[in-house]
């Protein structure tokens, strides 16, 4: 899986299964897939809220980056993309 | 960035996990007469049937405590006409809400409700590729509509879950079974090995494959998944019988999973109302949160100060819990010994003289002819008490 490429003008979004949401119970950010959850910790919660199948992977990026200010973190959040499609979480949309 | 990966198994904690899990058995009917159903075999003596309000009711209080995942299953869930408000309540409550369906009754104008009502995958069960065995196993002509249903999951751009139960009888198809499962387009393919409960061990003799033909299941399977990658998971659910450690049963008792049956009998699992001397809680007479937390049936097997030896003083106890209690009842007639799939357990050899069976190649000898899972066998089976082949000791 380390072959995938995300790149940053790709546009970001949900494969069709998972559901992405907040759990009081859990505390925390997770994905719902058949028969299963994965509980994200703060930060995969704070870039998964950014995919929404219109913002690119930069402008996920800049979100973040304007959101929490004074940090670098387009490696870690690049980073992150790469592992997530790699487990089919995102994929990558056409553009128009 | 860490991420968690699947939420429970922390066994080292004492307070009361939540449950994640929901599985509402909202009918015990059911079209087809599949030999290794899992449903108690006799349930043409479970009580009436849940109202509408009172399952909407259920899932209300269930989502408060946590869970996440709602399986609307049965008996076949189409065989009632409310799943579509079903559906609506428990996509409106934040459930990922799966149903799971032989696909008998899943019409098109169906179909189109639930995802108006915001379901969110179906998991189909086939019993074989091919139309003969499907439709013997299941003791019904329904091949060819199951066929059709698939078809119309995938128009409504449903995720689907290919849900195969496999046997001695079908196991060798597995290439045909995966090849099926990828002209489908399915997502998620589950090949659950046969569990020895309720029809199934009544049929164990005819069901368990031989070490040879799961080899081989293996082998093709794992071909498949290199194959696809990502574009479908396969889940090899690996017959315990063959295990020389006991599965963490559902990831411990009272510990993520909440099982709703027809009648409101609220239970650990699908086959927990047969353990004697526990009387469980009914949706009807309790909320959902006093049954989770405080009824002494979900309490009965929490922790481990129920174990006994080889299980008590075990290290691995924290892993597989003594692996499953219904079986420990099913097999050595008590459910606080250790699950005889376990190598230390000194009843191992219950199952062990089973799999030794199954070497013989092709049909296994002297059994009694195959049984169905129908009304009739079910009442017969409830005067009798236990199925003839559970050798109480």
């Amino acid at each position: 899986m380390s072959e995938a490429r995300i790149a940053p003008e790709a546009v970001i979004e949900l494969e069709r299964q998972y559901r992405f949401q907040w759990e009081p119970a859990q505390q925390s950010h997770v994905l719902l897939y058949p028969e299963g959850m994965i509980k994200l910790s703060g930060s995969a919660g704070e870039i998964m809220k950014c995919v929404d199948g219109q913002t690119t992977a930069a402008g996920i990026v800049e979100k973040l980056e304007r959101a929490f200010p004074g940090n670098d973190l387009r490696k870690d959040v690049m980073e992150f993309l790469e592992v997530a499609y790699g487990r089919g979480w995102i994929r990558t949309k056409q553009a128009g | 960035m860490d991420e968690a990966g699947f939420a429970p198994s922390k066994p080292a904690e004492r307070k009361i996990s939540n449950p994640l899990w929901l599985n509402a058995e909202i009918t015990f009917r059911c079209p087809l007469h599949c030999v290794f159903c899992y449903n108690p075999v006799d349930y043409a003596r479970s009580g009436p049937e849940l109202s509408t309000e009172d399952w909407l009711r259920v899932f209300r209080e269930a989502r408060e405590l946590g869970a996440v995942q709602l399986g609307i299953s049965g008996g076949e869930p189409l065989m009632r006409d409310d799943v579509e408000v079903m559906v609506a309540e428990a996509h409106r409550l934040g459930y990922y809400t799966n149903l799971l369906t032989s696909g008998i009754g899943l019409t098109e104008k169906r179909i189109a409700a639930f995802k108006e009502g915001g379901l969110d995958q179906i998991q189909l069960s086939f019993q074989d590729s091919t139309r003969e065995l499907n439709d013997f196993l299941s003791s019904t002509r329904t091949f060819d509509l199951k066929s059709k249903v698939a078809k119309l999951i995938k128009q409504y751009e449903y995720p689907m879950v290919l849900n195969v139960v496999l046997h001695r009888l079908n196991i060798d198809h597995i290439q045909a079974i995966l090849d099926m499962a990828e002209a489908m387009g399915v997502e998620h393919v589950e090949l659950a090995n046969t569990q020895y409960y309720s029809w199934a061990l009544i049929n164990r003799d005819q069901l368990i494959p031989s070490r040879e033909q799961l080899v081989r299941a293996e082998e093709i399977t794992n071909q498949f998944r290199a194959r696809m990658g990502n574009r479908c998971k396969v889940y090899f659910v690996v017959p315990d019988y063959y295990a020389t450690r006991p599965k963490a049963c559902m990831n411990g008792w009272g510990s993520v999973f909440l099982n709703i049956a027809s009648d409101g009998l609220a239970l650990p699992c699908h086959e927990a109302r047969q353990l004697p001397g526990i009387t469980f809680p009914n949706v009807r007479d309790h909320d959902v949160r006093w049954i989770w937390h405080e009824s002494p049936g979900f309490n009965a097997y929490r922790g481990d100060e129920w174990m006994k030896e080889p299980c008590r003083s075990c290290p691995e106890k924290t892993k597989d819990f003594g692996g499953c209690r219904c079986q420990a009842y099913m097999l050595t007639g008590d459910a606080t010994n250790t699950d005889p799939v376990c190598d230390l357990s000194p009843n191992h050899h219950l199952i062990t003289d089973v799999v030794e069976k199954a070497q013989v190649p092709g049909q296994p000898v002297k059994v009694h002819p195959i049984v169905f899972r129908d009304d009739k066998n079910s009442r017969k089976l409830s005067e009798k008490g236990q199925p003839e082949t559970t050798p109480v000791g």
